[in-house]
């Protein structure tokens, strides 16, 4: 009889993909899925020609178009000279090299991390790898997913692989059930509240307990996405009967028996019972409650039932400081309760929460507020995050709900998440955002960002400010 | 990519903690399809008083005439989070840098670091404050050694490390894709074996 060590889910997903680990070379991943779209790819195509090298595997590669199309229309240079460039170079260089596109209007185009899930691309027990950070997404499904740069994105086009050190495991276990009304966005901003927003550089992250099972696919894509907002490489989510009765079917998915013998291999991937993480860290689900960030990473975030905290409440000198640099930038004042600070803008939208089951959830608040329209300060636009959900969202009447309140409905693209195209703000502007990032800047010089979950972004696009739904 | 052995420059003291990438080089100027060009839009935001850029801000630390020149970039904890795009590097590198010190770096800003031959390399929080102390003083000319692991100021020495092979890799000026290209009967044995659903 033998026995073997315990493993972890990312050192099933690891040791599944070790191509090769050689003494004295960083270890050799194969690669199963390639996405890729116009910003981080032109660079590593040009290199590609230079050494005169083919894409070792078209087929295993799918390109987008996302993060700097127009949301207004979908011709390709509505969205500026330097984007339309861009676009046109990722049409050129797929033909070139033989990879599927999905460009301006096709029925399958949609930002990657929101295209590739919904038509099956995204597997369980497959390493994922995308130029973009919030790769984490496919993490949902039992994949190992992972930004990675442009060097990376030619060594993937040329051999099918990358070089990765392994990263050290994190467990986070999420026990019990949730309250009314709260997201899962509220749960990953909770998780990032408490390990700040480096809390996990250096590790993969696996998401599990009774919290985490009960959530639907898409909101386990949501908490997944924003892994490296607290410095993972990646995040995890142990596929179970909703990742294969989500997967079931899907246009790229295996089909018959490949697919029932998928099941098999991909039950056999959660970590073992007694296996040994290197760090484990527990919240408890009925603590969390709806979550607004106030400053400009989005570890600074509190309940939207609490106040703008001061430098003085934190004890680290490197923290108190960011606290005090934030509270400038965001013109907030310590103490400010979250349900007083007024937005002007609003953006439902982004690889985060721009799914079917995030527009569902905005259009019902806006339905609580029966008749209640967008208030005359705010502009708020909807931004679907791929073609099929925007069919789909036109064919429930979600998109009537909210252009009846006011809202706007827009075309699907990365948007206001990163403002590549003309979706930014402007300077002084404050936003209540359902994207993933809060950093300074980020949605456009002196724009000031508040994450939050679509739900309250629909309530906040209605009243004008923040609002404890659950109050 | 160009051999790294070692280097001896001008360090500028960032005293900053979680720079993200979107700081290092805003979304604005990622429209590019070439290489070049990014150098002059480093730290943008904080480097130009105006959108424009044409206004430059005087008390920006990168901007002072003492640190003109500057190729060692001295700044603090969970440097490059954020986003995974590679044009924080290159502009970091067309700017003139050729090494970041910091406590440390997020995963996907080291490894594209070390992809374009940037060395960063990490010392404690106690080593990092030292040399913000000395910078504070009078602009610091240090010596970086990756063969030995070092760091030297004056009668100071620290010493870092890599991993084995990222430090061949920047020693070297190892073409990645060719050194794999050369495994590939090992990638063929590893696909002949896989799943048909994988």
């Amino acid at each position: 009889m033998t026995t073997s060590t315990p493993q972890t889910m990312y050192e099933k997903l690891w040791q599944t993909h070790l191509v090769e680990d050689t003494e004295g070379e960083t270890p050799l991943l194969y690669v199963d899925r390639h996405l890729i779209h116009e910003v981080t790819s032109p660079q590593a195509f040009a290199n590609l020609r230079f050494h005169n090298r083919p894409v070792r595997h078209p087929e295993r590669t799918i390109a987008t178009m996302d993060h700097n199309i127009s949301t207004r229309s979908i011709k390709i240079d509505a969205a500026g000279e330097g984007a339309a460039n861009q676009l046109r170079a990722l049409e050129k260089n797929c033909k070139a090299f033989g990879i599927e596109l999905f460009g301006m209007g096709h029925k399958n185009q949609g930002i990657a991390h929101v295209m590739g899930p919904e038509l099956g691309l995204t597997l369980p027990g497959t390493i994922i790898v995308c130029g973009d950070s919030h790769t984490a997404t496919h993490g949902a499904f039992g994949a190992l997913a992972f930004g990675i740069g442009t060097s990376e994105v030619e060594h993937v086009f040329a051999t099918q692989t990358l070089r990765q050190n392994k990263a050290k495991t994190m467990k986070i276990q999420v026990n019990g059930h949730v309250g009314a009304g709260i997201s899962a966005k509220d749960i990953i901003l909770a998780i990032i509240g408490k390990t700040g927003s480096a809390g996990a550089t250096g590790y993969v992250v696996e998401y599990c307990g009774e919290a985490i099972e009960a959530l639907s696919m898409e909101e386990r894509m949501t908490v997944c996405n924003m892994s490296i907002e607290f410095g993972a490489k990646a995040g995890l989510v142990a596929p179970d009967q909703t990742t294969f009765d989500y997967v079931k079917g899907k246009e790229y998915a295996p089909k018959g028996e490949v697919f029932e013998q998928a099941v098999i291999d991909w039950t056999n991937l959660r970590s073992d019972a007694d296996a040994v993480f290197d760090t484990v860290i527990t919240l408890e689900a009925k603590d969390i409650k709806a979550q607004v960030t106030w400053g400009t990473n989005p570890g600074q975030v509190v309940s939207v039932d609490g106040n703008v905290p001061s430098p003085e409440d934190f004890n680290d000198p490197m923290e108190k400081e960011s606290c005090k640099q934030a509270l400038v930038y965001m013109d907030l004042k310590a103490g400010t309760k979250m349900t007083d600070i007024q937005v002007n803008k609003v953006f439902i939208g982004s690889c985060t929460n721009s799914r079917i089951e995030d527009l569902r959830a905005a259009a019902g608040i806006v339905e609580r507020y029966a008749g209640q329209k967008v208030v005359d300060a705010v502009d708020a636009i909807i931004v679907p995050g791929s073609y099929r959900v925007k069919e789909q969202a036109e064919k429930e009447g979600l998109d009537k709900i909210f252009m009846d309140a006011g809202f706007e409905w827009r075309l699907p693209g990365c948007s206001m998440c990163l403002g590549m195209n003309d979706d930014v703000l402007e300077s002084g502007d404050r936003c209540a955002s359902t994207s993933n990032r809060n950093f300074e800047g980020r949605q456009g010089r002196g724009s000031r960002t508040h994450l939050v979950s679509p739900e309250m972004a629909a309530a906040a696009a209605i009243t004008g400010h923040f609002v404890d739904l659950n109050a | 990519m160009e051999k790294f052995n070692t280097h001896t420059g001008l360090v500028v003291p960032l005293d900053i903690a979680n720079v993200d990438t979107d700081q290092i080089i805003p979304k604005q100027f990622l429209q590019k399809t070439e290489r070049v060009g990014f150098g002059v839009h480093l730290f943008h935001e904080r480097r130009y008083l105006d959108h424009e850029g044409t206004q430059v801000n005087p008390n920006f630390v990168m901007n002072k005439p003492e640190y003109k020149g500057a190729s060692i970039l001295l700044t603090r904890e969970n440097f490059g989070c954020g986003s995974s795009r590679e044009h924080a590097p290159w502009a970091i590198e067309e700017y003139g840098f050729k090494v970041i010190i910091s406590p440390s770096f997020a995963d996907i800003f080291y490894g594209n670091c070390i992809n374009i031959g940037i060395l960063p390399i990490k010392l404690t929080e106690e080593e990092v404050e030292q040399l913000f102390k000395l910078s504070a003083e009078a602009p610091l000319t240090i010596n970086v050694d990756l063969p030995k692991n070092t760091v030297t100021c004056g009668d100071l020495t620290f010493t870092f490390s890599l991993s084995e092979f990222q430090q061949y890799s920047l020693e070297n000026g190892v073409d990645s894709v060719g050194w794999t290209l050369n495994k590939l009967d090992a990638i063929k044995a590893f696909e002949a074996k896989m799943p048909a659903w994988q």
